[in-house]
């Protein structure tokens, strides 16, 4: 195998290692679209990866395992949606204490399917399209979860900017007060799009255990909820631009094992901090005063798009409560 | 009308009875009686003086924690990275443990400061990368966390590996003089516990009856009016952070120098998220926060107890303590909870353009 097999090879893994994450990020991106933020993730991926390998083990039925991670989320999702909305609790706090919680779930109601082998989903190329040069191995020679990922991500992409329910959607997350008055029911919009983005994040955990990572064992997942919370920042509430962050991602992983093998006298725990530290470093780019000094520094007709690229603004009423009465 | 206010005077049992049902629910899912569960809980946690001592050994860096946390909620924050700094302050005390030899006394002193300052560091940076940066500290301080364990992992299994090769498991023990005194074979550290309820103590004067506690308060109920009114919240927000963090870091030296003889892999093992449960069920109000760390305490080292008799994993400990926040914090508040929503039709709009 030639160098640039090889290349193309790892590309492929990393489009392959992203796609969970850029289901999450989807599944996110809508909810806190719509001004509700489930800060869960963690937790709920954790508790669907166990849930979906369980039940695709035990049913030998994948889209069964798929399933019962979806409702998993979205049950998850419907918990912080009717304590912020109904209830009137914090959203914060409650997706906290519910990722602390999907994780200690996870780790007890799956203690006895640790390490053991189950149902996996299988490779399936597309004919004709496969055979393309280049793309072809990197997105049509993969398996089913890889397309829905990229197809959720268009989707997601049209619906929002696209269409008419999608501009209400983005109307209850910018000004609830305008879009109620316009006769949206504020509030139902909210759960409607929690429980499609509870969905999602469900789906992707359940990728994991049946597709990515296979199995399951105590933690499979944690941590990457955080990280695609992050990406959802980093991506400007765009679905687009969030997959582009969690191939991003994928690829500094890769990268950083590459890396770990040309320098071997540095210490591998080391490369584990790099998700970490990149974290902090594109929220800091996003957010920080002093990217936007530098884009003033900058010649003026590189303003725009600079400040396009590099700078995001969230939902106005993102994490807003929203009374009708 | 009677029967209403009794129920309202009772009613903050009930998510807790909830919380109960739902774990023996699951106990039972697992073929294991709710009552062995009990019994083991009560047994792990006052079966004897040593379980008693286990507990309260436990007990002192979550209320560590949990009243630095009792601050940063004032103000509004949400110092999730409370974790990484415990970590921080147990890897300062090993440092200063490992490297530095004088007598007792000046050691712990050295070993307590240093584990104080680093906690204060690493939650000065949550506070400089939200006050400079933008960046909300629930991001940063979760990715802090996770460099702290990494670092600590890096820690064990290069630099301060011990003589006799790398394990993943630890640093050699500590000097006999760098380790806090205990009492009896326990693992409790008496002197600890009573800085525990200094700090407890400190953070009960300092929010109630000085202006900084006042000036964190309207911080955290309207940051844009304090502002107005002249409150740096610049200055406030860091103070409040590096409080929390240094007293975080006073319990991560308890866990190396009393629980621990040696910097551990999991040194923490999720004390500062549990600290953030206890301050969360609490409402934030400072007198409930010691018996909450104390119950939290005694359910974690019970679940530990079953663990060991019946081969269950102990996060059920965590589930019980999850469910029970989760529920207070939804079905808690009475008031809230049952009151009748009225029904109003949207504002008809006249929209001026088509006139």
């Amino acid at each position: 195998m030639n160098e640039f097999d090889q290349l193309l090879k790892t590309l492929s893994s990393i489009v392959l290692q992203s796609s969970p994450l850029i289901l999450a990020v989807c599944g996110e991106t809508i909810t806190e679209r719509a001004g509700l933020i489930n800060l869960s993730l963690d937790g709920t991926m954790l508790l669907a990866a166990m849930t979906g390998f369980i039940v695709g083990l035990k049913t030998n039925n994948l889209m069964l395992g798929f399933l019962a991670a979806a409702i998993v989320g979205m049950f998850f999702a419907l918990i912080v949606a009717f304590g912020s909305i109904r209830l009137k609790q914090s959203q914060v706090a409650i997706g906290f204490v519910l990722t602390l919680l999907g994780d200690d779930l996870s780790a007890f109601l799956g203690q006895n399917f640790t390490r053991i082998r189950g149902p996996y989903v299988m490779k399936l190329g597309i004919p004709i399209l496969k055979d393309i040069p280049i793309l072809g191995p990197l997105f049509f020679d993969q398996d089913i979860v890889v397309y829905f990922a990229f197809i959720m991500v268009g989707l997601t992409w049209w619906f929002l900017f696209r269409t008419q329910p999608g501009l209400k959607l983005r109307g209850v997350g910018e000004r609830p007060e305008a879009a109620f008055a316009r006769g949206v029911k504020v509030n139902r919009v909210r759960y409607i799009y929690a429980l499609v983005g509870g969905g999602l994040v469900g789906i992707a955990g359940a990728a994991y255990s049946l597709d990515v990572k296979l199995g399951w064992s105590e933690g499979h997942t944690r941590g990457l909820g955080w990280i695609a919370l992050a990406i959802v920042i980093f991506g400007g509430w765009s679905p687009i631009r969030g997959a582009v962050g969690a191939l991003l991602f994928g690829g500094t992983k890769a990268l950083a094992t590459v890396l770990q093998r040309t320098f071997p006298q540095i210490s591998v725990v080391a490369f584990n901090a790099i998700p970490w530290v990149l974290m902090i470093a594109v929220l800091l780019v996003s957010t920080s005063d002093l990217t936007e000094r530098f884009i003033n520094w900058m010649p003026k007709t590189w303003r725009r798009p600079l400040r396009r690229f590099l700078r995001v603004s969230a939902p106005t009423s993102l994490g807003v409560p929203f009374g009708e009465d | 009308m009677k029967l209403r206010s009794w129920i309202k005077l009772t009613w903050p049992g009930v998510p807790i009875l909830m919380a109960l049902l739902v774990t023996s629910l699951i106990l039972i899912l697992f073929h294991t009686s709710p009552k062995t569960a009990l019994v083991a809980m009560v047994e792990g946690s006052f079966g004897d003086q040593s379980k008693v001592l286990q507990v309260l050994a436990f007990l002192v860096p979550l209320l560590l924690s949990a009243s630095g946390l009792l601050v940063t909620f004032t103000a509004g924050l949400w110092n999730i990275g409370v974790e990484g700094q415990i970590i921080i302050g147990a890897i300062m005390a090993s440092w200063v443990a490992l490297k530095i030899d004088l007598p007792t006394p000046f050691q712990i002193t050295l070993e307590l400061i240093a584990a104080m300052a680093g906690g204060a560091l690493w939650a000065g940076l949550v506070a400089l990368l939200k006050t400079r940066g933008g960046v909300n500290e629930i991001f940063s301080g979760l990715a802090l966390n996770n460099i702290a364990i990494i670092l600590t992992n890096y820690l064990i299994s290069s630099p301060w590996q011990p003589p006799e090769g790398g394990t993943f498991r630890g640093t050699q023990p500590f000097a006999e003089n760098a380790l806090l005194p205990l009492f009896g074979e326990s693992r409790f550290s008496p002197l600890s516990l009573v800085l525990a309820l200094i700090a407890i103590g400190m953070v009960v004067v300092a929010l109630r009856g000085t202006f900084w506690g006042l000036k964190l308060k309207a911080l955290g109920k309207n940051p844009k009016s304090a502002f107005l009114l002249g409150v740096s919240s610049e200055r406030e927000l860091v103070l409040a952070l590096m409080f929390c963090g240094a007293l975080s870091g006073l319990g991560g030296a308890v866990r190396v120098l009393s629980w621990f003889d040696s910097l551990r892999q999991s040194i923490s093992g999720g004390i500062g998220f549990l600290a953030l449960l206890v301050v969360m069920l609490s409402a934030f109000q400072a007198y409930l926060v010691p018996p909450i760390a104390l119950f939290f305490s005694i359910v974690l080292m019970g679940s530990t107890t079953l663990h060991l008799r019946t081969g269950l994993h102990p996060s059920l400990g965590g589930i019980l303590t999850g469910v029970m926040v989760l529920f207070v914090l939804l079905f808690g508040d009475y008031g809230k909870l049952f009151t009748r929503r009225r029904k109003i039709n949207p504002p008809i709009v006249q929209d001026s353009s088509h006139e």
